[in-house]
């Protein structure tokens, strides 16, 4: 086998030859490790690696293999992004106000997969603190789409999207606050699954803002994306907003297919204001194969579509204003301890540690929650979110599971958006529903709309990550759309 | 008045971290999660939501069926999240009172919060110091803050409130509110006001006090600075004043260096606590007898006087001694004196049964009050019983008469001095023949002494 043909293998696959002994554990890292130093320089996928890591934990993943006792994601090579904390290895959530932290922790979702035998690779770039929709946010340098280096790879999981796009890992973690795994997902042609909210625990992830932030996986395929998931997820002493509910039990009931479901499609997101002609011409081709597997395509409306955008954006802006208090200069990252007094040492320390976005937030959410404005801003988004949770409970009495596009656009070009936040916002439009209301989505590759890739967004009823993989898996197989590795040069 | 409380507690209120000794070596009770890290989460403490709930109770509050947590924000060095974790809009618990003497006390609510680190400072304030320290042991440490409504007319009424709550919190085993270890801070809220008028004053907020007495006389100082700021034609500034101990006077304080707008908001890391209503009624039900009850029985059941059945209450471990004495046989009046005399000074506890025995050979003459005292310290340290002390030391009082005459004609013989001064009418010399008698018989029995001396004397 050549080694390009290991950077394009599954879990699966992976494992099978891992058994057989074909391969070791450590030919796998190898072979990524080549693609990564071809590749890497111009896609930009990674901020840093973890060559003490991989070494390590190959050698244990093939001295279990040779035991017999191997764990289900023995050798598989494994990409972090930047905002999950793994013990002693640089993790800065993408800004420069954490340079050199190393948390003397891992965070559950990662240790659990370090359990499962994971490799880890590296740590992959991501817009900072996670604000972003392009990965241009990044206080370190912009990732760059392996399908068209000169278009963005989505954000903010734009790294880890970039990497499993182009072979530099097998599987990634991801996290999705408005859209962060899903739209990168769909911008790389990858599976991007972010689960129902509390089913992954969050602790060990750098918060941008808590009650929308979840963990999940950047794939290949909705297998890898189902069996990464389920050995994340489940109830956590450390976090007291994770839950052991079932839906999981995805690894042998989601290949059902979808004969006989009814799908949703939400007039509100099908029309979705700014969504390009070729976006919608796949997703009606999309449509069209669910039909043909037996699903039964209804129309649902989701009536507060657009005041989510407006609640989102009061929302995440005023709990990431409360969750980077922390990055004071005082404790650990940046300091500038210059300052000839403490307001000032703040001051300076997060005018220079933040990059503009990050700050345009920290005051976006810093004013919605003052005295006098919170009940017409904070508030009021809270009682919008109320508002789309029902939309969605309503929309479910009549659909098993709701479809759209993942993002209205392709990858755009790297600086197109940068000069307009709100146009950038917008990337954001059809997946930040799902998580103002906790639900599970994933989008997975559904073709191409001027050779770059399309997204299939499917979401689900609160801890329905068994319906949503079933809907991705049956479009999977019947449209024989996979995710593809790209060539990048 | 608002008063925190330190509940008792094995760890702190959102983490692992054992609660460290007032003496321990700064920031070595921390953890990521106190420390406030990136990524780490607050997962709620059992422990410390059931002692305020217990508190809450007993200070006859309204359990609402749901409450949360809430961020209060402000960025100080002693604070390591940028926000402290409290309770603003759906607190704990609501509308309680509490009864101090004449005087019914409404209690607006008790919610639960954690506490902030210490700073020390090289040099003056945070904004002067050349340098400034932080120790975050006391960071994360769980408190519950009890709001009184403003129902407190002096210091007398202030300090006896935060008396009885501490009495309160140590019957519940809910504290052990020791002020000089700041697990119970008052913070006595004060305004004045013409005798007549029904609006309260501007009022000031005192902060810094860390004992009974102190809290008793800052009140006071700032009564008096206030009254003298309005006679003199000014007007009272609303600000949070210190307490200077060795100035021993209140001084203008501003402790946040920025506006007051702690943008408070939901804590999304912690879901809202559904309080189950069988577990309430579960920890009222477990309620022990509370002081202001217990005091009341003691006076009707055992005829003690309001001071000594009040002294004895103010602690529960003393109050169960009493009890259990009581229940021995012993004599309440005379166990009463024993515990208020010389049990509470000493803070060593005999047994129940013991105490009861010692009352008895102390009261039917066995033994004198001073051996008593000495029984006690024994029995309290190896736990026997006082008849088996006092038959090793050979302690039975001697009243036998024949003997004690060959003794006080011993002492007569050996003080002719002071035996001529008494027969010459100077009374007084007796003292001195009783103590030299004290010392050769420690057991005599002094009034059967005392008579013998005359009688030879005479």
């Amino acid at each position: 086998m050549t080694s390009s043909d290991l950077t394009e293998l599954g879990i699966k696959e992976a494992s099978r030859l891992l058994r057989l002994g074909s391969i070791s554990a450590s030919d796998l890292v190898t072979a990524h490790v080549e693609r990564i130093e071809r590749l890497d320089s111009h896609v930009k996928a990674y901020l840093r690696f973890t060559p003490e890591l991989w070494e390590k934990q190959a050698d244990e993943a093939d001295r279990r293999i040779r035991q017999g006792d191997a764990p289900p994601l023995a050798g598989i090579p494994l990409a972090v992004k930047d905002v999950l904390c793994v013990r002693g290895v640089e993790t800065t959530a993408g800004s420069r106000i954490l340079r050199g932290f190393k948390p003397p922790y891992t965070g559950t979702a990662v240790a659990r997969l370090f359990e499962a035998g994971a490799v880890m690779l590296g740590v992959t770039n991501c817009d900072e603190f996670a604000m972003g929709s392009s990965t241009e946010n990044s206080g370190y340098f912009p990732t760059r789409n392996p399908w068209d280096l000169d278009r963005v790879p989505g954000g903010s999981s734009g790294g880890s999207a970039a990497a499993v796009a182009a072979g530099e890992a097998m599987i990634a973690l991801g996290t999705d606050t408005g859209g962060s795994i899903r739209q990168p997902a769909a911008l790389c042609g990858v599976v991007g699954m972010k689960p129902t909210y509390g089913r992954v625990s969050r602790s060990g992830l750098i918060a941008f803002a808590s009650s929308l932030d979840q963990i999940g996986p950047l794939t290949r395929s909705v297998d890898d994306a189902a069996v990464v998931l389920s050995l994340m997820s489940g109830l956590d002493p450390l976090d007291a907003t994770s839950s052991d509910r079932p839906g999981m039990e995805v690894l042998n009931n989601f290949g059902g297919g979808v004969k006989g479901m009814r799908l949703g499609v939400p007039r509100e997101y099908y029309d979705v204001k700014g969504i390009e002609a070729g976006v919608k011409s796949a997703i009606d081709a999309a449509l069209a194969v669910l039909r043909i597997a037996g699903a039964e395509i209804v129309d649902v409306s989701l009536p507060h579509t657009d005041y989510g955008l407006a609640a989102y954006y009061i929302i995440a802006p005023a709990e990431c204003s409360s969750n980077l208090a922390r990055f004071d200069g005082v404790k650990y990252g940046l300091s500038e301890v210059d300052a000839p007094n403490i307001t000032d040492e703040y001051l300076q320390t997060r005018r220079k540690g933040f990059g503009t976005e990050v700050r345009r937030r920290v005051m976006l959410g810093t004013y919605a929650l003052s005295s006098g404005y919170y009940d017409a801003y904070y508030l009021k988004a809270q009682k919008v979110r109320t508002l789309i949770k029902r939309d969605f409970d309503e929309a479910f009495k009549h659909c098993d599971a709701i479809v759209s596009a993942t993002s209205p656009t392709v990858a755009f070009p790297i600086g197109s958006k940068t000069q307009d936040p709100l146009s950038m916002y917008l990337c954001d439009v059809l997946t930040l529903g799902g998580n103002l209301a906790g639900l599970p989505g994933i989008s997975v590759p559904c073709g191409t709309s001027d050779g770059l890739p399309v997204g299939l967004q499917v979401l689900g009823p609160q801890w329905g990550e068994n319906v949503v993989l079933r809907v991705a898996r049956a479009y999977e197989e019947a449209s024989e759309v996979r995710a593809e590795v790209a060539s990048v040069v | 008045m608002e008063v925190h409380v330190q509940p008792r507690t094995r760890s702190k209120m959102f983490c692992g971290c054992a609660i460290a000794e007032l003496n321990a070596a700064p920031n070595t009770h921390v953890c990521e999660i106190c420390l406030g890290m990136p990524g780490v989460l607050p997962v709620p403490n059992k422990a410390a939501i059931e002692a305020c709930l217990k508190t809450a109770l007993a200070l006859n509050c309204e359990i609402p069926r749901h409450t949360k947590f809430d961020r209060k924000n402000y960025m100080y060095p002693d604070l390591p999240k940028g926000y402290q974790i409290s309770q603003y809009d759906l607190p704990m618990s609501l509308n309680g009172y509490l009864v101090v003497g004449a005087r019914t006390v409404r209690i607006r609510r008790v919610h639960l919060e954690e506490d902030t680190g210490k700073l020390i400072h090289a040099g003056d304030k945070l904004h002067k110091a050349w340098e400034s320290y932080v120790d975050l042991n006391r960071a994360g440490v769980p408190l519950m803050e009890i709001v009184s409504e403003p129902d407190l007319r002096s210091a007398d009424e202030a300090r006896d409130y935060a008396m009885e709550l501490q009495t309160l919190l140590r019957t519940l085993g809910a504290s052990n509110a020791d002020m000089e270890k700041g697990q119970l801070r008052a913070e006595p809220n004060i305004s004045i006001r013409r005798a007549g008028s029904e609006e309260l004053g501007v009022k000031t907020e005192l902060k810094n006090i860390n004992s009974f007495r102190a809290l008793h006389r800052a009140i006071l100082y700032e009564v008096e600075r206030q009254t003298q700021v309005l006679e003199s034609g000014g007007s009272v500034v609303q600000e949070t004043r210190g307490w200077s101990e060795s100035e021993q006077r209140t001084f203008s304080q501003r402790s946040k260096e920025f506006a007051d707008d702690y943008r408070y908001f939901p804590e999304p890391d912690i879901p809202p606590l559904e309080l189950d209503r069988a577990w309430i009624e579960e920890l009222r039900a477990a309620l022990p007898e509370l002081p202001g009850a217990r005091r009341g029985r003691l006076v009707t059941q055992y005829a003690l006087s309001s001071s000594d059945a009040a002294r004895i209450v103010a602690d529960r471990s003393l109050a169960d001694l009493f009890e259990e004495a009581a229940a021995a046989g012993a004599p309440a009046k005379q166990t009463a004196n024993w515990i208020v005399g010389e049990i509470a000074p000493t803070g060593k506890l005999p047994s129940g049964k013991n105490l009861a025995e010692l009352v008895r050979l102390v009261g039917d003459g066995s033994i004198t009050r001073d051996q008593g005292r000495e029984v006690l310290m024994e029995s309290v340290e190896t736990g026997r019983t006082p008849a088996e002390i006092v038959a090793e030391h050979g302690y039975a009082q001697l009243s036998d008469v024949s003997e004690l005459r060959v003794l006080a004609e011993a002492v007569i013989d050996s003080n002719p001095k002071a035996a001529a001064d008494f027969r010459a009418g100077r009374k007084q010399a007796m003292q001195a023949l009783m103590a030299d008698l004290r010392k050769r018989a420690p057991q005599a029995n002094p009034k059967i002494a005392n008579e013998l001396l005359l009688k030879l004397l005479g």
